[in-house]
């Protein structure tokens, strides 16, 4: 057992998937000799060579449509943006190339690619290096999308991404990449994708959350369990597939529910979980589905207490389980 | 071309490196925060293109932006203040470093998703031509547009220059090849290194010394009268060197201390000192006089900043439609 940091776990994926599949390779912009923006692949150009840590011209659309070539003839690229924020130029090739292959090919073809992706607010980054983007992509099908929040899900995650004969989009949260440290064990583990898991248990109302959410989530709990309310903690570390299961439990054992996640609020990821526990528990509630979001404004605001504005908060999900607690 | 004022040109680029000597300073002290991208070593090119420019012309650009705004006569306090994350920054501490912009000055701001503004300058250089030819009206403007090396190998950069090229739009293009994207060298991420001959089946274009300020502002000169003329657009690649980290916070993995020392005898500023004391135009005292000036000026702006409020937290919902919804 190594205590490993968010971005530690993700290159130490990188690394053992490499090492094992040589048709394992990464692409993106400055992962090479710069070892990454955030220095998720640091190290790794002098270990594999630049053939398969490529520092790749400046464009997305290249990135994502040429690794899904690739992945059609057989390789398994793990695709970098540099920012989630960057996504959007190759948006066109996961929508309507990578997310269709199989369906539109009888499933003859498919498409072995992992786009990682660092995205979420909290670090001044403003309005072009803040965004959240699940929700344009769990609209999807086609697409997996993981978000995992802490070092041991993202190792095992990662590599099932890889592992995965479709494609999957990784989300990292970048304000967890060092402020999140964790055990990981040396031996192999697995953790599966489209599995949520229950974090913390508890009584009266579950929150379900991913990302750096299920942190502030888990805190807010603690909290209150010092005011003596006692709060279920999901975190789904998988949103496509959803694991209706565990959330359904969840709810069915508490009978209130809220769902936190750092997106837009307005059709936002929550929505569909909202949807979810709604039609399917709606006898075991003792309360409104409740929802809490980023603001519904354009981007993240880079002005300290704007960004704070935006983002919701430990305390911000306390006042809003205090308020679900007592109704 | 209008006589070129080469002392105040010099102040000018000297309020560049200052500027950014005094950002350098507050990032470290943490009252700047997240991305901070510093123009160290490339002001001969700002303030000689943007020189050139008329006050009915338009200048948009990418997000390593300081230098580009305080060359098209930015006041600095607002600058500052938005960098500082407060409620008198050009963008009411929304924005921060990447996105200056200033309406009266035509300055369409810095961009930070690379590429995309190409397009953005191609549509403003479209609307300059409708309104002439369309609307009847009076408009001589051309359209500045800078950009780096690493952002000609998207698919925006081809459809920018295609299209102005097809329309003969007023725009000049202006790539600052500062042999690098981020941390990834020009021989890495381009087949084509000499990146005026990407455009070169659209229109005329050349490589320049972005290091002179001079030569910068007589080619760009000539630039934006090819393009104010009617004969469309005009592509520049001026050479620099960027002599700091592509952010802050860059531990510049890619290359030596030794590159960057070898480099610094380039460093444009010096070459334009060099130059006007050789010339007569400037001695030691007047040089000290000039660089106190700037001092005073940034540190005024820094002031500024300090004092200045942060936005109320109901800013956040301002903006965003013409009628709140
Ligand atoms: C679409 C997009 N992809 C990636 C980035 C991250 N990024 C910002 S600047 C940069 C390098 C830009 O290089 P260049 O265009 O040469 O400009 P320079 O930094 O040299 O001024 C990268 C990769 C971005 N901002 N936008």
């Amino acid at each position: 057992m190594a205590e490993l940091n968010l971005l530690e776990a993700i290159n130490q994926a990188i690394d053992e998937a490499m090492a094992a599949d040589e048709r394992v390779y990464i692409i993106g912009e400055d992962v090479g000799y710069r070892g990454g923006v955030f220095r998720v692949t640091d190290g790794l150009i002098n270990k594999y060579g630049e053939k398969r840590v490529i520092d790749s011209p400046l464009a997305e659309s290249i990135i994502v449509g040429s690794s899904i070539g690739a992945a059609l003839y057989g390789m398994r690229p793990i695709a970098e943006m540099q920012f989630a924020d960057f996504i959007f130029p190759a948006f066109n090739q996961i929508l309507s190339e990578a997310a269709r292959m199989r369906y539109r090919s009888n499933n003859e073809w498919n498409v072995p690619m992992v786009i990682r992706a660092p995205y979420g607010g909290g670090i001044h980054g403003a309005l072009y290096h803040s965004q959240s983007i699940e929700a344009f992509f769990t609209h999807i099908p086609g697409l997996k999308v993981v978000a995992p929040s802490t070092p041991y899900d993202a190792k095992a995650l990662l590599l099932a991404s890889i592992a995965d004969p479709d494609p999957v989009l990784f989300l990292e949260h970048k304000k967890c990449y060092r402020l999140i440290k964790g055990y990981v064990p040396d031996a192999p583990y697995t953790v599966r994708i489209g599995e949520a898991d229950v974090v913390r248990e508890g009584d009266d109302i579950s929150v379900i959350a991913y990302g750096l959410m299920r942190h502030y989530a888990v805190e807010a709990a603690e909290t209150l369990a010092s005011e003596g309310i006692s709060v279920e903690v999901v975190d789904l570390r998988t949103l496509t597939p959803l694991d209706k299961t565990t959330v359904l439990n969840s709810v069915k054992k508490t009978g209130k529910a809220l769902i936190v996640y750092e997106d837009n609020e307005f059709c936002g990821y929550g929505a569909e979980i909202a949807a979810l526990i709604a039609q399917e528990a709606f006898e075991y509630l003792d309360g409104p589905v409740q929802r809490l979001g980023g603001l519904d404004i354009p981007a993240m605001p880079y002005s300290a207490p704007l960004e704070n504005e935006f983002m919701p908060t430990p305390q911000k999900i306390a006042d809003r389980l205090r308020d679900l607690a007592a109704f | 071309m209008d006589k070129q004022d080469l002392l105040a040109d010099y102040r000018t680029m000297l309020l560049i490196r200052s500027f950014e000597e005094h950002c350098q300073q507050q990032y470290t002290r943490a009252r700047i925060g997240g991305f901070l991208h510093l123009y160290v070593g490339q002001e001969a090119v700002a303030v000689g293109a943007i020189g050139a420019l008329k006050p009915q012309d338009h200048l948009v650009t990418h997000y390593r932006d300081h230098g580009h705004a305080l060359a098209r006569g930015l006041d600095p306090q607002p600058l500052m203040a938005e960098l500082f994350g407060r409620q008198t920054g050009t963008s009411k501490g929304k924005g921060g470093s990447m996105h200056f912009a200033d309406d009266a000055k035509h300055f369409w701001g810095g961009y930070a998703i690379v590429g995309a503004h190409l397009l953005l300058a191609v549509g403003i250089a479209y609307g300059i031509q409708y309104k002439r030819e369309v609307l009847g009206q009076d408009d001589d403007g051309v359209v500045m547009c800078f950009f780096g090396d690493g952002a000609t190998n998207g698919g925006e950069f081809y459809e920018a220059i295609s299209l102005a090229a097809l329309y003969k739009l007023p725009i000049v293009f202006l790539c600052e090849n500062n042999e690098f994207a981020m941390g990834t060298p020009l021989s890495v991420h381009t087949a084509v290194t000499e990146i005026h001959k990407k455009a070169s089946p659209f229109m005329p274009g050349e490589r320049i010394n972005g290091n002179d300020v001079v030569e910068v502002r007589e080619k760009a000169s000539a630039a934006i009268e090819h393009a104010r003329s009617g004969q469309g657009p005009y592509f520049i690649e001026a050479m620099t060197y960027r002599l700091r980290g592509h952010s802050a916070a860059d531990p510049q993995m890619y290359r030596t201390r030794e590159d960057i020392a070898a480099r610094r005898s380039n460093d444009p500023i010096e070459l334009l000192k060099q130059k006007l004391l050789d010339e007569g135009l400037l001695d030691n005292k007047k040089a000290k006089k000039i660089e106190s000036e700037v001092e005073k000026e940034v540190e005024a702006a820094v002031k500024f900043a300090e004092e200045s409020p942060a936005p109320e937290l109901s800013e956040a919902w301002d903006d965003i439609y013409a009628q709140p919804l």
